[in-house]
């Protein structure tokens, strides 16, 4: 017994020091650690780029920089030397962070304010779900709910007012060819990579301030949190030599002013009106009925009003409303029809199955509440790769344009063709499917996540061609992910998927046509 | 040899399942002041049921029209070895299944977690009228199986791999006792099949930290002869974690807090001298992310001596004041 113990005692001791102390409990992301964006090219011509909304790349004009031997810009080299001069842990970590690139961190910036935002409101004591209210946007329920196509539309409108600021500002930086601090003064310590991009206006600036413009009118109740951002942002640059106090001052009015254009078109494009009124509601379901067919209806308790059901009249950046509603595809199977009980009982069969793998390929897409959506999950796998790429922060800022403006025109087209068809999910058919994933609560066909995936994957495709077949992959198994967790039928889930590669073509016509080249 | 008082081959000392919360947060535990002889292994298959509609979203209470009723049921084989009289090995594997009454989720079923203790007993000493003795306990979980952990309130368990050090005292006097013991819950960080989740901030990895949990148990009634009959009243505090936002889905690394009171008698039988009947019941009072879950569970074990000059199981070891 003795020995027993002597053996089985020192093991505990141990084991109770060690596995605590083995296993730390922070998880860094895995852009946490970020090397320094050091672009493969300066893309210094980037001002002949065709913008999105400005008329040309000098709409918006900014003066002409101090010159680099006044004692105004010299003021401003000593200001970074004072910053320099004594640097904390915090400010190097902020240099850091900042320095892995613009138009990445703001983007994963909205992408968390997605997230925190995507949570439909719990209803009244009365049964009615209240709306959110833009203009009190901190009281309960909060200002947006940033559900699938509200994030697909803030996505593309910070991504495209971010490439336009950035066409007008590179229009700037080759007018003006005012250098880098650090290339006019060699006591200025660099700590980020070397380039030889005139820094007037910085590029970092006008991203900023054109994400913080427009997100101002897309999360009003976050401003304290955006600001906070900004200056860190800002604060970044000076401190890493990277710009000059006017540089940054330059950029941020650029990026602002830019922003107020797309600002102006959000204000008018008809997502405002997106949520319907009863009469709305009431008149989809009516109209479906007399076509025939079985209707839509609320899977949850009590019924909630559907998700954005004008949200197909929302403008499209991609093409013009016409053409929108020519993408609008066939009708699915009637709900009457043989044809829709095979496809049922198909999708009864699935969830009946429903293995471990299974619940991986539907919970690593689901993208559901408290997520930044099918949109924030693209850009997040677009961003892992352009991060490999090292592209300027205009290419950047371009190919998330171009992604995000395909990702909103997608939601545009399915959010129609959702509500023309106003078809019921699978479980509403048949009540013994079971779901791995929570209901989405609008129609089913047809299946956002796989035109939201056949938009972005053919648009990254063309980006970089050697991931075709991954994206393609991805885009597959998203779609396919949906008809695994009960949500979806068959010819959702297909029809989706190449309704959204027809939008993507669009952005890849686009992309051939804006002077940027791959 | 001389046979503690608290060396009991009567009892099964046991590993009892405490599916309090939205999840099963309270994983196996062995919490009895009592400790199975040595080469006597007690072992046997236990049922629990349990069962939640109401829940704390973050700190207010609510329910959810779309969950229903939300309830698990656990089937398990549970037991006790006495490695000696004073040191003593506990296991258990449980198979889980879980259900929502109401709304279109899906329910899970599998293998939940193995635990495994060991339990010793250092000291035993007489204290006025009655017997007190000191318990040091350790033990391990690990998932059995590939289980989904981030699907709650549905999934089996948070798949969180522990090592939990407990300490415990127990005082008896006459047929009377109480047991007082607290544990510090050491997590492991899981794995869930996001790429990317929203804490209080956002989290571009599908690793989850787990915050560590710290748990009191006090238990008093009565033990003599053939029945165990006592009152619990414990709490299981999560270290750190984050409240439910309003109307969303829980996460494993929520801020669980739950405080149950419950009650578990211990019975043996007289005509069949090596077999045990255990009923547990318990309900949560107060709680934080949890649900409000009323649980029972019930077992039947067999007590096989493989000492081979012991006395019989049927007697007393020493005889009870």
């Amino acid at each position: 017994m003795k020995k027993l113990l002597s053996c089985i005692l020192p093991l505990l001791i141990i084991a109770a020091v060690t596995v605590p102390l083995a296993c730390s409990k922070t998880e860094k992301g895995r852009t946490d650690d970020l090397p320094a964006l050091q672009p493969d090219k300066t893309d210094i011509d980037a001002g002949s780029w065709k913008p999105i909304l400005l008329a040309s790349a000098n709409e918006f004009s900014i003066s002409a920089p101090i010159a680099t031997n006044t004692p105004e810009y010299t003021a401003q080299l000593s200001e970074i030397k004072s910053w320099q001069a004594s640097l904390t842990d915090g400010e190097k970590d902020l240099v850091k962070y900042w320095s892995a690139g613009a138009v990445l961190r703001w983007n994963e910036i909205l992408r968390g304010l997605v997230a925190k935002h995507n949570l439909p409101p719990y209803q009244n004591d009365d049964g009615i779900y209240p709306a959110p209210n833009a203009n009190n946007p901190l009281a309960y329920p909060q200002f947006p709910f940033a559900n699938p196509p509200y994030a697909a539309r803030a996505y593309a409108y910070v991504s495209a007012a971010q490439y336009d600021a950035l066409v007008a500002a590179y229009y700037y930086k080759k007018l003006y060819n005012r250098p880098a601090p650090y290339k006019v003064d060699a006591g200025i310590k660099v700590l980020v990579p070397q380039s030889d991009l005139p820094s007037y206006p910085s590029e970092d600036a006008v991203v900023a301030g054109a994400a913080v413009e427009m997100m101002k009118l897309l999360f009003p109740g976050d401003q304290e949190y955006i600001q906070q951002k900004a200056e860190e942002h800002k604060r970044a640059r000076i401190i890493s030599g990277a710009n000059v106090r006017s540089d940054m001052e330059a950029g941020e009015a650029l990026g602002k002013a830019v922003a107020q254009k797309f600002v102006t078109r959000a204000r008018g494009d008809r997502a405002g009106a997106a949520i319907g009124t009863p009469t709305d509601w009431a008149k989809l379901e009516t109209d479906c009925i007399a076509r025939g067919e079985t209707p839509w209806y609320s899977l949850e308790l009590p019924k909630r009003p559907p998700m954005l059901p004008l949200f197909g009249k929302v403008k499209a950046f991609l093409f013009d409303s016409l053409t929108a509603i020519s993408l609008r595809p066939g009708p699915p199977p009637l709900t009457a029809s043989k044809k829709m009980q095979d496809e049922t009982d198909e999708i009864l069969s699935l969830t009946k199955n429903d293995t471990r793998d299974h619940y991986r390929i539907v919970h690593f897409w689901a993208d559901g509440a408290g997520t930044s959506t099918p949109s924030g999950h693209w850009d997040a796998i677009a961003a892992e790769d352009f991060i490999k790429k090292n592209y300027s922060e205009v290419r950047w800022a371009r190919n998330m344009a171009l992604l995000n403006m395909s990702l909103m025109d997608a939601a545009i087209v399915c959010w129609d063709t959702k509500y023309f068809y106003f078809n019921p999910r699978p479980c509403q058919m048949n009540p013994k499917i079971k779901t791995l994933t929570g209901v989405p609560n609008f129609p089913a066909y047809v299946s956002g996540h796989s035109t939201f995936s056949g938009a972005a994957a053919t648009i990254l495709s063309y980006i970089i061609p050697d991931r075709a077949t991954a994206y393609d992959d991805m885009a597959r198994e998203a779609s396919l992910s949906r008809m695994l967790a009960g949500i979806h039928f068959r010819a959702d889930c297909e029809v989706g998927l190449e309704t959204g590669k027809k939008v993507g073509n669009y952005a890849v016509d686009r992309g051939k046509a804006d002077g940027a080249g791959n | 040899m001389k046979q503690s008082r608290k060396t009991c081959l009567r009892y099964c000392c046991l590993l009892f399942w405490l599916a309090a919360s939205i999840h099963s947060a309270f994983a196996q535990t062995d919490i009895d002041g009592i400790m199975m002889a040595k080469k006597n292994l007690c072992v046997g298959p236990m049922y629990g049921y349990s069962s939640w509609k109401h829940y704390w979203e973050g700190t207010l209470k609510r329910e959810n029209l779309n969950l229903g009723t939300v309830s698990s049921q656990m089937y398990s084989v549970m037991g006790a070895y006495g490695v000696t009289d004073k040191v003593n090995v506990l296991f258990s594997v449980p198979y889980v299944r879980t259900k929502a009454s109401a709304g279109t989720l899906h329910g899970m079923k599998g293998f939940q977690d193995a635990s495994l203790w060991v339990k010793y007993m250092p000291l035993e000493t007489k204290i006025g009228n009655g017997d007190l003795s000191v318990y040091g306990l350790a033990g391990v979980s690990a998932p059995l199986s590939n289980y989904v952990a981030d699907y709650l309130p549905l999934s089996l368990g948070l798949r969180s791999k522990t090592l939990s050090l407990r300490g415990m005292v127990d005082y008896q006097a006459g047929k009377l006792f109480a047991t007082l013991s607290g544990t510090y819950v050491f997590r492991d960080n899981i794995k869930i099949d996001r790429d990317a989740y929203y804490t209080t901030e956002m989290h571009y990895t599908n690793k989850v930290a787990m915050p560590d949990a710290l748990s009191f148990n006090f238990r008093a009634g009565y033990r003599h002869n053939d029945i165990i009959a006592e009152a619990f009243l414990d709490n299981w505090t999560t270290l750190g974690g984050f409240d439910i936002t309003r109307n969303n889905m829980p996460f494993p690394s929520n801020k669980m807090n739950a405080t149950r009171l419950g009650a578990n008698v211990k019975y043996h039988l007289k005509n069949l001298k090596r077999l045990q009947l255990v009923v547990n019941g318990n309900h949560v009072i107060a709680g934080r992310n949890v649900g409000q879950s009323t649980s029972i569970n019930a077992g039947l074990f067999f007590i096989i001596n493989f000492a081979k000059k012991q006395a019989p199981v049927s007697t007393t070891p020493k005889a009870q004041p």
